[in-house]
């Protein structure tokens, strides 16, 4: 059957595909094409330009330079209305929704059809295909009441619903439970055994080799090839993917006088919505250690870091022993400034570099003055110490900048986080939690990090980490804390655990359930 | 006494039926348009240039004219406001607060220029603008409303621009809620980048929506002005309506069926001093500050409650541009 | 068929946000605005007055240079919007939309007013204008914090909030207007205390507006060095840029908005009280004339700026005078200065457009 819809030309070819934003290069002469029946990976970093890229065939962006091919057909893909013209169609990573509007509202957004609005008799077409591909949905549901694997499926029948023979998935995995990447997996094979051509984006080597047919990848905005899933392995698709092939040679010292230094006792805390996000947290973080925490994205990893850092309302204890006299502080219920007043030097990496590290429209000195902008009596503020660090901050970290004076968010990710970690480190902390501080960072950048986080634990800090690669976590900490649906699955030696190991304790809580789900 | 209070609580309403509806097909394209009141002001001039000018040039009135006329020009002239507004918010990206506040003063500027400068402009030796006889025929109410007591007194005793502001209430709430394009535009008030990725013109759905919008508020003025004030033009006259329509917007909840009843309501609390025994001036504008107080404490509770449903369109105010990031 | 669809199809123009801007290449295109927005409100006015345009930008230079008298009252305008628009400032750069200064410097005035008449005859001098700059002050604080609170709290949309507490404050004073007016029932209170001048700001020298004007440039200057140089400053631009990120370093969200609209609306009651001991020695529901509407264009214009707003508000007030020059010497109605003003600030809300991003054309290739 597949060999039916096969044709002669690519369902879609890009040739010579730039994008600049400013002075950042995101695509850089990027050529690539899937045929009808197939599904190509594209593969590559954090940052390394997939996104754009897919970005430009879904008409969100448009490109500086090269053509874009549909069916062997020049087309110009000016605004997603083309896109859908030419049978594209997109899952972002970030859903398309509208939150007050139900599935069907969503689904059915934006088409060009002639005759009567009629909403039921659209609910039902919705139903027949969720019934053809075996899809769960309730089509009046609003889509604020949905969970995040029920509004990606509203992502793909929307598409589907266009009769879209182009699929775009940005990392739709990112999000899922083991079970629901599974069956997302069979949906999309059903596809292409439809004749579709699918285009999956994802940075996950397991994946890749077990779904697609060939990997297009994508190495710093440049184009570095394809191969053929059957003739390879993950070492040349890592090889392809970083430029050159790393071995993880971090150099892990071993644990020196270690002591409680920070105690989490039955933590739990519900999102606005009032969904429980963590459930029960109870795990100690130790001086000179660097605990690092895995699980799926979207775990509660989030969540933990800032409840820590007293940025969440919590249910629980959490308990700080001074380093020197041994005194145990409360800092549940505590804001930011009440933990720093309470002598607790306590330093935090988070996520959002920019929505909440930093202040992208500040300049470097202002940013790194963040921290400390508060201290001493003068109501007004003084400049020269902030000033003296990020002289000192760019010359040992060797960030790359204009001047002191230029706003962060004109900086790359990599200096960014070089300024944001190094800010942190710079308050001599005696706990530092730092949440995917290498996410969208080179090697090079990734390896400063590594360091920095290393230096600390030898200083006697306790570091707390958050990683999302595995193999990281396992050649940098000393424990690994694992999280799945918010709680505590597992807490393992680094030394001696296996990735295979950590693998199922992301996903275990989560088979309970299902399983008891099941029974009743 | 009832019958009469409400008349002219609806007359009083209606006005702002007109501004409010003409708001919420704004701002459901998320453009908050703090010109409205401006863009009122306009219209009205618009319509009272355009009597003036008929009258003024025609020895005897035509009656589809007289109404026809009037009605282009206001159409025309708020038609113009809303361009404006466009142009600088959606093409220009400008920030949509000062834009609408310019608009205010420029349209109330235009509306107390002309309305005191119009005579002279025209060469015409009129002491002041009286329009009696166009407003007339605005006021036109069916014959019979008068032989079926407080029901024709309440009903049918209006001109057609108060029916029209019902018809055109009823008509965007239907289109909001029952059509395709009611459901675009609500998208691009929602989450204009979803929209747009959907393949819906952003762009267009705000410029068609704003100046829709504009072009009804503005038929508030010319309703004021020929129903309300039967023709007579003061500078002035016209106060605080626009905002007072602002005000009725989120009172509605964003629905244009439930403004109909808030506006009765807004008009009714405007004149209720005059129906309340031995109250002096001051009491009345005491009075006349209860509409204003009563959207505040709905803006609050509404708040606090956090209905999904009763909340202003998500990207209200905000500008959109694709390609930043 | 397919490439010359392709040719047709291809967008005529892209639009790109600029990194950066060299300051001279920003301020030419400012420039080019008014200018374009000065020839603009030239071609009106003389398709309104049939005079000759260079004749009509002179009488508008008349208008607001031509005496000694004007360039006083030049001065003074200047001095009051610029006051407002500084009060609105900080609330501005924590991008909380105040748009309610207008009723901020009415209970203002209000509240001076009421000294002014309740306490003319009890209270010497000196003490009645302390009382009257604590309770304007305090009057301008209360008025603007109250939506602030709600915001902080609930996040109540402070835009529409602050536009309503205007109205509420025009009635109060429309309220107290009555009670107060002379002779009863007139509807308007007159001068106050006009002949023992209590609570009348002083004159210094013979010049009555002086202490205004001084008043609020000090205000001006404490205002740049509190913005740029105060920890206070700080917060408040954190909170603007991002809420998280002060939450994450520590800053009180809540205390810093409702801090700064203590501020915000204190300085607009300062306003209030410059306006009436110091201007008008009345009240009315006009008292404000729009002000707080105008203040807010100034300080955007200004990129909240104070020292900027200087130069912004006094554009608006120089075209102001200038169109109300105008509509006198052809006996035209006095809002024609709205007209102009809101020509001006259009064009340079629209320029600021080209500061902000490139156009870039697509070059037609021939194929």
């Amino acid at each position: 059957m597949r060999e039916e819809v096969q044709r002669e030309v690519p369902a879609i070819r890009l040739e010579g595909i730039t994008k600049r934003f400013g002075n950042v290069t995101a695509n850089d002469h990027v050529s690539l094409h899937v045929d009808h029946g197939q599904i190509l990976s594209i593969l590559g970093e954090n940052g390394s330009g997939k996104t754009t890229l897919m970005n430009m065939i879904s008409g969100i962006y448009f490109p500086d330079e090269g053509q874009i091919f549909v069916d062997g057909r020049e087309v110009v893909i000016r605004s997603p209305k083309d896109a859908f013209r030419y049978k594209i169609g997109m899952i972002h990573q970030h859903f398309k929704l509208v939150d007050v509007f139900s599935a069907a509202e969503n689904i059915i957004l934006g088409l060009e059809e002639k005759g009567k609005y009629n909403i039921k008799q659209y609910t039902q077409r919705i139903r027949e295909l969720c019934e053809q591909y075996g899809f769960d949905l309730d089509p009046s549901r609003k889509v604020y009441e949905m969970s995040v694997s029920e509004k990606q499926t509203v992502e793909i029948i929307k598409a589907l619903y266009r009769g879209a023979d182009i699929l775009i998935l940005d990392e739709p995995t990112a999000v899922l439970t083991p079970q629901e990447t599974e069956k997302l997996f069979d949906i999309l094979r059903r596809m292409r055994d439809d004749g579709k051509a699918i285009i999956i984006i994802t940075h996950k080597l397991h994946e890749v080799l077990s779904l697609s047919d060939r990997v297009s990848v994508l190495c710093k905005g440049k184009y570095a090839g394809t191969v053929n899933t059957g003739e390879t392995n993950e070492a040349e698709l890592t090889e392809m993917m970083v430029g050159k092939k790393v071995s993880l040679n971090i150099e892990r010292s071993k644990v020196k006088d270690s002591k409680p230094r920070l105690m989490v006792t039955g933590l739990s805390c519900c999102d606005p919505e009032g969904t429980k996000i963590l459930k029960d947290i109870t795990f100690t973080a130790n001086s000179g250690e660097i605990l690092g925490i895995a699980g799926i994205a979207g775990s509660g990893q989030r969540e933990l870091l800032e409840a820590i850092a007293g940025l969440q309302e919590v249910e629980g204890e959490i308990t700080y022993i001074q380093p020197k006299t041994g005194e145990k502080e409360n800092l549940r219920g505590k804001t930011p400034l009440q933990i720093r007043d309470l002598g607790v030097r306590l330093s935090f990496v988070p996520e959002d570099r920019l929505g909440m590290g930093m202040v992208g429209n500040m300049d470097l000195v202002d940013n790194v003055m963040l921290r400390s902008y508060s201290k001493g009596k003068s109501a007004f503020l003084d400049r020269s110490d902030s000033r003296e660090l990020t002289d000192k901050l760019i010359r040992e970290l060797e960030i790359v900048t204009p001047s002191v004076a230029t706003p962060v968010r004109r900086l790359s990710g990599g200096n960014v986080q070089k300024v944001l970690v190094g800010r942190e480190i710079a308050a001599a902390p005696t706990v530092l939690m730092a949440a995917y501080p290498v996410r969208g960072l080179d090697i090079n950048a990734s390896f400063t990090i590594y360091r920095l986080l290393n230096q600390q634990k030898e200083n006697g800090t306790a570091v707390i980490f958050v990683g999302e690669d595995l193999d990281v976590l396992l050649a940098l900490s000393d424990r690994i804390m694992v999280i799945s649906s918010g709680r505590i699955s597992g807490i393992v030696d680094a030394r001696s655990a296996s990735k295979e190991e950590i693998g199922l304790l992301m996903t275990r809580n989560v088979k309970e359930k299902e399983e008891g789900g099941e029974e009743q | 006494m009832w019958a009469d209070f409400l008349q002219r609580a609806i007359m009083q309403g209606i006005p702002l039926l007109y501004g409010s509806t003409g708001e919420i097909m704004t701002e459901k394209s998320g453009n908050l348009n703090l010109g409205i009141p401006g863009i009122m002001y306009v219209g009205g001039i618009g319509g009272v240039i355009g009597a003036f000018l008929y009258e003024q040039n025609t020895a005897v009135l035509n009656p589809f004219l007289a109404v026809f006329l009037p009605l282009m020009c206001s159409i025309l002239a708020s038609l113009l406001m809303g361009l404006i507004y466009c142009f600088l918010t959606v093409s220009l990206r400008a920030n949509q607060n000062v834009t609408g506040l310019a608009l205010t003063t420029f349209g109330v500027g235009i509306g107390n220029f002309f309305g005191g400068s119009l005579a002279k402009l025209a060469g015409s030796d009129v002491p002041s603008i009286n329009l009696t006889a166009t407003s007339n025929y605005f006021r036109q109410s069916l014959p019979f409303a008068k032989d079926l007591g407080w029901f024709g007194q309440i009903f049918l005793s209006h001109g057609f621009l108060t029916y029209l502001a019902i018809a055109i209430a009823l008509g965007c709430s239907f289109v909001l809620t029952k059509t395709r394009v009611g459901l675009y535009l609500r998208a691009v008030g929602e989450n204009p980048a979803t929209a747009d990725a959907a393949g819906i013109s952003v762009g267009t759905y705000k410029y068609l929506a704003t100046c829709i919008g504009s072009v009804i508020a503005g038929l508030g003025g010319l309703s004021y002005v020929m129903d309300y004030a039967n023709g007579v033009w003061s500078n002035d006259g016209f106060g605080d309506r626009g905002w007072l329509a602002i005000a009725l917007v989120i009172f509605a909840v964003w629905r244009p069926n439930l403004s109909i009843l808030g506006s009765i309501l807004f008009g009714g609390l405007y004149i209720i001093h005059n129906y309340i025994p031995d109250l002096d001036v001051s009491g009345q504008e005491l009075f006349k500050m209860i509409p204003y107080l009563v959207t505040i404490v709905f803006l609050v509770v509404t708040s606090i409650g956090r209905k999904r449903e009763a909340q202003p369109p998500a990207s209200l105010g905000l500008p959109y541009f694709r390609e930043e990031r | 068929m397919t490439e010359q669809e392709a040719v047709i199809r291809e967008p005529r123009f892209t639009i790109a946000k600029r990194t950066s801007i060299v300051w001279w290449k920003a301020w030419l295109i400012r420039l080019c605005a008014i200018v374009l927005a000065l020839i603009c409100s030239g071609v009106v006015s003389y398709l309104i007055t049939r005079d000759n345009p260079l004749s009509i930008y002179a009488v508008m230079l008349d208008g607001a240079f031509g005496t000694k008298r004007r360039i006083w009252g030049l001065m003074q305008n200047l001095a009051m919007l610029l006051c407002v628009s500084i009060a609105v400032t900080p609330a501005f750069k924590m991008r909380f939309w105040n748009i309610g200064a207008e009723g901020q410097v009415l209970v203002g005035g209000l509240a001076s007013a009421a000294c002014m008449i309740l306490f003319g005859e009890t209270l010497p001098n000196a003490v009645l204008l302390l009382v009257m700059f604590i309770t304007s002050i305090a009057a301008g604080a209360v008025w603007a914090v109250i939506p602030a609170v709600f915001r902080a709290r609930w996040r109540t949309n402070e835009t529409l909030f602050t536009l309503m507490m205007n109205y509420i404050a025009i009635q109060l004073v429309a309220f107290f207007v009555y009670k107060w007016s002379v002779p009863k029932g007139s509807g308007q209170v007159g001068v106050i205390n006009r002949a023992s001048r209590a609570g009348w700001l002083p004159a210094i020298g013979n010049n009555d507006y002086l202490l205004n004007i001084l008043i609020v440039f000090l205000v001006t200057a404490i205002m740049y060095v509190y913005l740029r140089y105060s920890k206070h400053g700080f917060e408040i631009s954190v909170v603007g840029e991002s809420e998280n990120t002060a939450r994450y370093i520590g800053i009180p969200v809540q205390k810093v908005i409702l801090r700064t609209m203590l501020i915000s609306g204190a300085i607009s009651g300062l306003a209030g009280l410059l306006l009436v001991a110091g201007t008008d020695h009345t009240i009315s529901r006009d008292t404000a004339a729009g002000r707080g509407f105008t203040a807010i264009m100034v300080s955007w214009l200004a990129k909240f700026d104070p020292v900027f707003m200087i130069l912004t508000s006094f554009l608006i007030v120089f075209l102001e005078k200038g169109a109300t020059e105008i509509s006198t010497a052809f006996a035209l109605n006095e809002s024609f200065s709205d007209i102009i003003t809101g020509i001006i600030i259009f064009f340079i809300i629209g320029c600021e457009f080209f500061i902000q991003y490139t156009v870039k054309f697509k070059k037609k290739e021939a194929e």
